[in-house]
C-alpha cells in the first residue's frame, strides 16, 4: 500500500511540472501579457516595460518560452513571485485569502452535497422503483439539467429583489462575503453572505451523489454475496449497515476526491455571479486583465489540487476495496 | 506422417504477459498457456483436441488462426508458414480455414441479420456472383430455412445460432475448420444434432477438423486421432479407438473415467480413476512433468525430468516415465 | 417454412412471427420511459416553432417595438403586444428568444455532431489497437477533464484565438463557427472516452474475432461491427454533447467571452447574460422566459438521453 502510494506520489511531481508548463504556454499565448499589461499601464515607459517582461520572463520565441518557464518555477519555487500586473499589489495575500474563501464556501456545499445527496440515494435505493425512488430520480435528472447560473440568478431574483419589493428587505445578499465596508469577523454576516452559493454548488453535487449511491448501492443489494447475507438470517437492519452502505460508500468516497474539480468549476461560475472572492472570481479577473503574475500561482493551486486529490481518490478507493489490484 | 500433412503445428509455445498483485507487490508475470506442443492434421481428417478448462485449447485455436500471435513455433498450412506472414498473405489464407466459437451467443454480432453475418466473409473477399443465393443455399446447407437470412440472432436459439455460425465459416468453402467446443454451450439433447451435421459437412466437402473439446465423449465419434492436453503441453496422443482402448497417460485414464459407460454392468464394474485435487496455475506450473501434482503413479523422477512424447505403438505416443499399455478392460481396480 | 433434410428439432424452434431487429427492439422500450416520449414531443414542437421563425416570431431580432416618439418602450412588463415584455432598448423579448433559441441550437447540434464524429472515430481507434495511441488520448483527456471546465475552456479559447490560422479557418473567437469548433475540441474527449469503454467491452465478444478471423480489416471491424453496437452510448453522447455546447456558449456569454453581439445575432446565451442585470433591477421577465427556453432544452435532452439509456441498455434500467 505504502509502495503503492509512494510510487504514484513520484508522478505527482513531473505532471505537475508538464502540465503548469502547458498551461504557461496556453497562457502566454492565450493573454499575450505584454499587450495586457500596457493596456493596463497606458502610457508606461519602456523601462518599466522591460522591467515586467525581465521580471516574468516573458522573451519570445520558442527558446524564450522554454527559458522564461523555468525562470517563472525558479522563482515560484524561491517565493520570488512578480508583483501582479498593476505593479504594486503582492500576489500571495489576495490569493490566500481568495483560496480561504473558496475553501469555506467549497467545504460547506460539498458537506451538503454529500450529507443529503447520499441521504437521497440510499432512500431511492431501497424501495427500487417507488415513488420516493422516481422522486429522487427525476429530481436528480433536474438538478444536473439546471445550469448553476439559472439557478444562481433565479435565487438573487427571488431572495434579494422580490424579498425586498415584497417585505422592504433582503433575505439574502447578493454579493461579497461581508456587506461593502465591514470590518472583523462576525459568523452570521458569513452565512447570510454563503447561504445562496452555497445552495447553488450544493444542488449540483446532491443531484450527482444521490444518483451515484443510488446505483451503487442497488449494484451492492443485488449482489450474489448480499443474498447469501440475507439467507444466513442476519436482520435486514444489520445488512443494511454493515455489507451494504460500507461496500457501496468506496465508489462514493472515490467521487468525493475526484469531484473536487467540479466543485471548482461550479465555484467559477457562481463566484462570478456572487462576486464572491474566492479562487473562481480570482480568475475570472485576472484573466479579464491578462494578469500573467497572478494567473501563474493560482493555475498551480489548481492544477496542483486536482492532481493530489486524484491521486487521494486511488489510494482510498485501493485501501476501502480490497479486490483492487494496484496496477 | 507429417509430409502430407494439412497443418502442421511445431513447438508452439503461447505464453500471455499480466500483472499479478500479491500482498502491496505488482509483480509481472508469465501465463503459460502453451509450451511446446506440435500436433498435425492431415488432409480430411478429424483431430480432437481434449483438456481441462484452462488448458490452453483455445489459445491453440487462436494461434492457429493466427487471431493472437504466438510466442514462438511455427504453424505450417499447406507447408507454408503462418507465423510472419505478410497481410494480404494472411487474408487470402483466411478463406482456407475457419473457426466456429464456442460461445453462440458472443460469436454472432446482435446488429447483423444472419444473412449479413453470413455474406460478410463473402464480401470481405469480394466473392464474385449472388451473394443472397449462395447465402440461401449455405442456411440450408446447415439445416435453417434460407428465410431465416432477414431475422436477427437474438431471434434463435442456441443450437440455431450455432448452426449460423458454422454456414459464416463455411461461406469461403474453407478445407480446415478450428471447432472450439462448438457444442460446450448447447443443450445434451442439441448436440448430436450439430455433431452430425459437422460430420454430414465434412464428408460433403472433404473438411478437415481440429476438433476442441474438454470431455472425450464428445470428440470420440468424430475424431480419427485425439490428442489430449494438460496444463499447456499435449500428454497423449492417439487413434481414437486405440486411446479409449489403451490409455497409457495417467491423465488420458482419469478423463476416460469421468465419461459415464451406457452399459450399467460395465459401468458398474469398469476400472474408475478419480482425480483429486486443483489444476496448478499456468504461472507457475509443476516442475518435471506438469501432471505429478495430481497423478496417483508420480514417482521422484516425474518431478526432476520432464517426460517427453515417445511413441509405443503405431501412431500412439505419451508423455509419461510410466506409461500403462495394458488395455482398460484388463485392468483391475489396483491403486 | 421448408424443412431441409438435414434439420433436427431445434432447428425451427423459438422463430415469432415478426422479425424484430435490435434497433426496433430498443425503439419499443424508449416508448416505455414517458418522461422521455413527452420530453420528444416537447422538444420537436420547440424546434418546429423556432425553424418556423419566420412565422412564429413576431417583430424582428433588432426591431424595436415602437416609437421612441410615441412613449418610453424599454423594459417594458409583458403586455400584449410584447407577450414576453421588452428589452433595455425596447425589443421584443419573444421574438428575440426565438431568434437566441434558433442559434443556441445550431450551436449545441453542430458541436455535438462534430464532437461525436471525432470522438467515437478516436475513442474506437485508442479501443481497439491500444497501446501508445491508447495512452495518449487517456492522459490527454484525464487532463483536460480533470480541470475545472471553464478555466479550460476559456484558456484554450483565448489560446486558438492567437493562432493565425485557426483563426482563418474557423474564424475570430467571437464567431458562431469559432464557437462550435471551441466546443467540438472538447466535446470529443467525453465520447471518446465513453466509445473506447464500449469497445473493449465489445472486443472481448467473439463475433469480433470472427471478423478478423474472416480476413476482416481494422477499418472494416470499426464500421460494421463496433459503431453499430455502439449507437445507444453514441445517442446519450449526441444528447449530452447538444445541452454541453449550449450551457457552455451561456456560461461563456455570461462572463463576457461569448458571441459578438455587435452582429445583430442573438443567442439564449447572451440573452441570459444580459438578463444579468436586469435581474438585480428586478426586470424578471428579461430572465425568466430565456431561462425558461433554456431548461425546457436542457431537461428535455437530459430526459431522451435517459430513455436512450435505458432503451440500449435494458439491464441498467433506472426508474421512470
Ligand atoms: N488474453 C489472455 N491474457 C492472459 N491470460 C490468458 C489470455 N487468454 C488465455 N489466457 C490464459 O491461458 C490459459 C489457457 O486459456 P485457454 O482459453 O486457451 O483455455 P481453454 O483450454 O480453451 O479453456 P476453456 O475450456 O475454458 O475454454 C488460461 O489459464 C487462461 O487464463
Ligand atoms: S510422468 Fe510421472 S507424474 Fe507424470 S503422468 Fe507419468 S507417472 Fe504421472
Ligand atoms: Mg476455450
Amino acid at each position: 500500500m505504502l509502495r503503492y502510494a509512494l510510487r504514484r506520489a513520484v508522478w505527482l511531481l513531473p505532471t505537475l511540472i508538464l502540465v503548469t508548463f502547458l498551461v504557461y504556454v496556453a497562457l502566454r499565448l492565450g493573454t499575450d501579457p505584454l499587450a495586457s499589461y500596457r493596456r493596463t499601464n497606458i502610457r508606461v515607459s519602456k523601462k518599466k516595460v522591460d522591467e515586467y517582461i525581465a521580471a516574468n520572463g516573458l522573451y519570445s520565441g520558442a527558446f524564450g518560452y522554454v527559458r522564461g518557464y523555468f525562470q517563472w518555477l525558479w522563482g515560484f519555487i524561491t517565493l520570488d513571485w512578480p508583483r501582479s500586473i498593476k505593479g504594486s499589489r503582492e500576489v500571495w495575500p489576495h490569493l490566500k485569502d481568495a483560496l480561504a474563501n473558496s475553501i469555506r464556501l467549497g467545504l460547506v456545499a460539498s458537506m451538503v452535497g454529500i450529507l443529503v445527496g447520499n441521504a437521497f440515494g440510499v432512500l431511492a435505493a431501497l424501495r427500487p422503483g417507488r415513488l420516493r425512488d422516481t422522486l429522487v430520480n427525476s429530481g436528480a435528472l433536474v438538478g444536473l439539467a439546471v445550469p448553476p447560473f439559472v439557478s444562481a440568478l433565479l435565487l438573487q431574483l427571488l431572495f434579494a429583489v422580490y424579498w425586498q419589493k415584497w417585505f422592504g428587505y433582503a433575505l439574502f445578499p447578493v454579493s461579497g462575503v461581508y456587506p461593502p465596508g465591514h470590518q472583523g469577523f462576525d459568523l452570521f454576516l458569513m452565512i447570510k453572505h454563503m447561504a445562496l452559493p452555497v445552495v447553488v454548488v450544493a444542488i449540483q453535487s446532491i443531484a450527482v451523489y444521490s444518483r451515484y449511491m443510488r446505483a451503487s448501492l442497488l449494484d451492492v443489494l443485488n449482489s450474489e454475496y448480499m443474498r447469501t447475507a440475507r439467507s444466513k438470517g442476519i436482520s435486514e437492519r444489520r445488512v443494511l449497515v454493515h455489507h451494504a452502505l460500507r461496500n457501496a460508500l468506496i465508489p462514493v468516497t472515490t467521487l468525493a476526491f475526484l469531484d473536487v474539480g467540479a466543485v471548482v468549476g461550479g465555484l467559477i461560475i457562481t463566484e462570478g455571479l456572487f462576486e464572491y472572492p474566492g479562487m473562481g472570481r480570482f480568475f475570472l479577473v485576472a484573466y479579464g486583465n491578462g494578469d500573467f503574475p497572478e494567473l501563474m500561482p493560482w493555475m498551480v493551486v489548481i492544477i496542483g489540487s486536482v492532481v493530489t486529490f486524484n491521486l487521494l481518490a486511488d489510494i482510498a478507493y485501493a485501501k476501502l476495496d480490497p479486490r483492487i489490484r494496484l496496477g | 506422417m507429417s509430409a502430407d500433412q494439412l497443418l502442421q503445428v511445431s513447438s508452439l509455445v503461447k505464453e500471455f504477459k499480466v500483472k499479478t498483485v500479491t500482498g502491496i507487490r505488482s509483480v509481472d508475470q508469465t501465463v503459460h498457456a502453451v509450451s511446446g506442443v506440435s500436433f498435425g492434421v492431415g488432409s480430411g481428417e478429424t483431430l480432437g483436441l481434449v483438456g481441462e478448462s484452462g488448458s490452453g485449447k483455445s489459445t491453440i485455436g487462436r494461434c492457429v488462426l493466427r487471431l493472437i500471435e504466438p510466442t514462438s513455433g511455427t504453424v505450417r498450412f499447406r507447408g507454408r508458414d503462418l507465423v510472419g506472414m505478410r497481410k494480404e498473405e494472411l487474408r487470402a489464407l483466411r478463406r482456407e480455414m475457419q473457426i466456429v466459437f464456442q460461445d453462440p451467443y458472443a460469436s454472432l454480432d446482435p446488429r447483423l441479420t444472419v444473412g449479413s453475418a453470413i455474406s460478410e466473409p463473402l464480401d470481405i473477399h469480394r466473392t464474385p456472383g449472388d451473394h443472397g443465393a449462395k447465402v440461401a443455399e449455405l442456411l440450408e446447407l446447415v439445416g435453417l430455412s434460407p428465410d431465416h437470412a432477414s431475422r436477427f440472432p437474438h431471434e434463435f436459439s442456441g443450437g440455431q445460432r450455432q448452426r449460423i455460425g458454422i454456414a459464416r465459416a463455411l461461406a469461403l468453402r474453407p478445407k480446415f475448420l478450428v471447432l472450439d467446443e462448438p457444442v460446450s454451450a448447447l443443450d445434451v439433447s442439441i448436440q448430436a444434432g450439430v455433431i452430425n451435421l459437422l460430420q454430414d459437412l465434412q464428408n460433403e466437402m472433404g473438411l478437415s477438423y481440429l476438433f476442441i473439446a474438454h470431455d472425450l465423449s464428445v470428440v470420440r465419434h468424430i475424431s480419427d486421432r485425439i490428442a489430449v492436453m494438460y496444463l499447456g503441453k499435449i500428454v497423449e496422443v492417439a487413434p481414437s479407438e486405440e486411446l479409449h482402448a489403451v490409455p497409457a497417460h495417467p491423465y488420458t485414464e482419469a478423463l476416460l473415467s469421468a465419461v459415464p459407460e451406457p452399459d450399467p454392468v460395465v459401468e458398474r464394474q469398469r476400472h474408475r480413476m478419480i482425480l483429486t485435487g486443483d489444476v496448478p496455475s499456468p504461472i507457475n506450473p509443476p516442475s518435471g512433468c506438469r501432471f505429478r501434482t495430481r497423478c496417483p503413479k508420480a514417482a521422484e523422477i516425474c518431478a526432476a525430468e520432464e517426460p517427453v512424447l515417445t511413441t509405443i505403438s503405431e501412431g500412439h505416443e505419451v508423455a509419461c516415465h510410466f506409461p500403462d499399455s495394458t488395455p482398460v478392460s484388463l485392468r483391475g481396480t489396483r491403486s | 417454412m421448408a424443412e431441409s433434410e438435414l434439420s433436427s428439432l431445434d432447428a425451427s424452434v423459438g422463430l415469432t412471427a415478426e422479425s424484430l431487429s435490435p434497433g426496433r427492439l430498443a425503439y419499443r422500450r424508449f416508448l416505455t420511459h414517458k418522461a422521455a416520449v413527452v420530453s420528444v414531443f416537447v422538444l420537436a414542437l420547440l424546434v418546429l416553432w423556432v425553424l418556423l421563425s419566420p412565422w412564429t416570431a413576431r417583430y424582428g431580432v433588432n426591431e424595436q417595438v415602437f416609437d421612441i416618439s410615441k412613449g418610453p418602450n424599454q423594459n417594458l412588463p409583458p403586455a400584449d403586444f410584447a407577450w414576453f415584455g421588452t428589452d433595455i432598448i425596447g425589443r421584443d423579448v419573444y421574438s428575440r428568444v426565438l431568434y437566441g433559441v434558433r442559434v443556441s441550437l445550431i450551436i449545441g447540434l453542430a458541436s455535438a455532431v462534430f464532437s461525436l464524429a471525432l470522438g467515437s472515430l478516436i475513442g474506437a481507434v485508442a479501443g481497439l489497437k491500444g497501446g501508445l495511441f491508447d495512452d495518449i488520448v487517456m492522459r490527454v483527456t484525464d487532463v483536460f477533464l480533470a480541470f475545472p471546465f471553464l478555466v479550460a475552456l476559456l484558456v484554450v479559447r483565448n489560446m486558438f484565438g492567437a493562432v493565425g490560422w485557426i483563426t482563418v479557418i474557423v474564424g475570430q473567437p467571437s464567431s458562431i463557427r469559432f464557437m462550435v469548433f471551441l466546443f467540438a475540441v472538447f466535446g470529443w474527449m467525453g465520447v471518446a472516452r465513453v466509445l473506447r469503454a464500449q469497445v473493449l467491452s465489445l472486443k472481448e465478444r467473439e463475433f469480433i474475432e470472427a471478423a478478423r478471423a474472416l480476413g476482416a480489416s481494422n477499418a472494416r471491424i470499426i464500421i460494421r461491427h463496433l459503431l453499430p453496437n455502439s449507437i445507444g452510448p453514441m445517442l446519450v453522447s449526441l444528447s449530452l454533447g447538444v445541452v454541453g455546447a449550449i450551457v457552455s456558449e451561456a456560461t461563456l456569454s455570461l462572463f463576457g467571452y461569448g458571441p459578438d453581439p455587435g452582429t445583430g445575432a442573438t443567442s439564449l446565451g447572451l440573452l441570459v447574460a444580459g438578463s444579468k442585470s436586469a435581474v438585480r433591477a428586478g426586470y424578471w421577465w428579461l430572465a425568466l422566459y430565456p431561462f425558461a427556453a433554456l431548461l425546457v432544452i436542457t431537461l428535455c435532452v437530459s430526459f431522451i438521453g435517459d430513455g436512450l439509456r435505458d432503451a440500449f441498455d435494458p439491464k441498467h434500467g433506472g426508474g421512470r
